[in-house]
């Protein structure tokens, strides 16, 4: 649940930016209009798949759905490790915003179901791409750990946090600490993916369930390691 | 159709495809020695440690 509440959490302050843009440059109606349908959409992704996959051994899940982790979370723990030493731009919420509302601002008006059809179509795109990968962690999480109406729930406390966030704010959410929270998410998912994947293929951890801190310690410890040893890279490198 | 398929390239490989290939790789040899009298539990951690930092150094020239 933890795992899909701060996955949803980053990827929802990133469809927020998007969302704002639209509703501040091309209208409100249009802006909440895709962005509600998107949520609808990914709504139902989970709901027609979650039960899909209930059907699937556990054995072959386990397999499947921790490679599939395993890859999904060191894409987002490669990407956080590389910002955190430097190597990699963080993410600036504010220039992200200011570049979207600029290309809304220059884009052509067409009406569509009494919608304008651009702030629509951004924001629909923007909040369903963003969230694709939160739908994706909470039917893997889940269907191995048998309650995906739990991870939904960690997912959907998420978008509400941020969606209250930003009508506070009422700008995009520049000081939220994405990367920590990306780096947070991907040590989750390398950890997760690394115990099921393993199980999965056979192996018998020690102690069972009782490794996974084990694992979560190890993936941690390495990944701070790596970001050590890259900022240090980082100063050496020359200029 | 060409698009779809780079979305899902895209989404499920990402930046470096050659994690992806690493952690396939990983589970297989980590499938033969579980069947092995060899304890098996500690061969996929060090892989993953070992392909994210190979991934790491690459992207970090």
């Amino acid at each position: 649940m933890l795992s899909a509440f701060l996955a949803s959490a980053v990827e929802m302050v990133e469809a927020l930016t998007i969302v704002l843009a639209m509703g501040v440059t091309r209208g409100w109606r249009a802006a909440l209009a895709g962005a509600g349908a998107a949520t609808l959409a990914l709504a139902a992704i989970v709901a027609v798949l979650g039960p899909a996959l209930t059907v699937i051994p556990i054995e072959a899940l386990r397999l499947v759905v921790g490679a599939l982790l395993l890859v999904f979370g060191l894409q987002w723990l490669r990407k956080a490790i590389l910002r955190a030493s430097g190597w990699r731009a963080l993410r600036d919420e504010d220039a992200v915003y200011a570049r979207r509302a600029a290309e809304a601002r220059g884009a052509q008006h067409e009406l569509r179901a009494g919608l304008d059809w651009y702030g629509f179509t951004i924001s629909f795109k923007g909040v369903l791409l963003e969230g694709l990968e939160v739908a994706f962690i909470v039917l893997t999480f889940g269907s191995t750990q048998g309650s995906i109406p739990l991870a939904a729930a960690g997912a959907a406390a998420a978008v509400v946090l941020v969606v209250v966030a930003g009508i506070v704010v009422h700008g995009p959410l520049s000081r939220v600490p994405e990367n920590a929270l990306a780096f947070a998410v991907g040590v989750m998912l390398t950890t997760f993916g690394t115990f099921w994947g393993a199980e999965g293929a056979g192996v018998d951890w020690p102690g069972d369930d009782a490794s996974l801190p084990g694992v979560l310690g190890f993936v941690l410890l390495v990944s701070l390691t790596f970001v050590t040893a890259l900022r240090r890279r980082r100063r050496l490198a020359p200029a | 159709m060409k698009r779809f398929a780079t979305f899902w390239w895209d989404f499920v490989v990402g930046d470096d495809w050659r994690v992806a290939a690493g952690i396939v790789v990983a589970i297989g040899l980590t499938a033969l020695l579980a069947t092995t009298s060899i304890p098996a539990w500690w061969l996929l951690p060090l892989a993953v440690a070992a392909v994210l930092w190979t991934s790491l150094k690459r992207a970090a020239g």
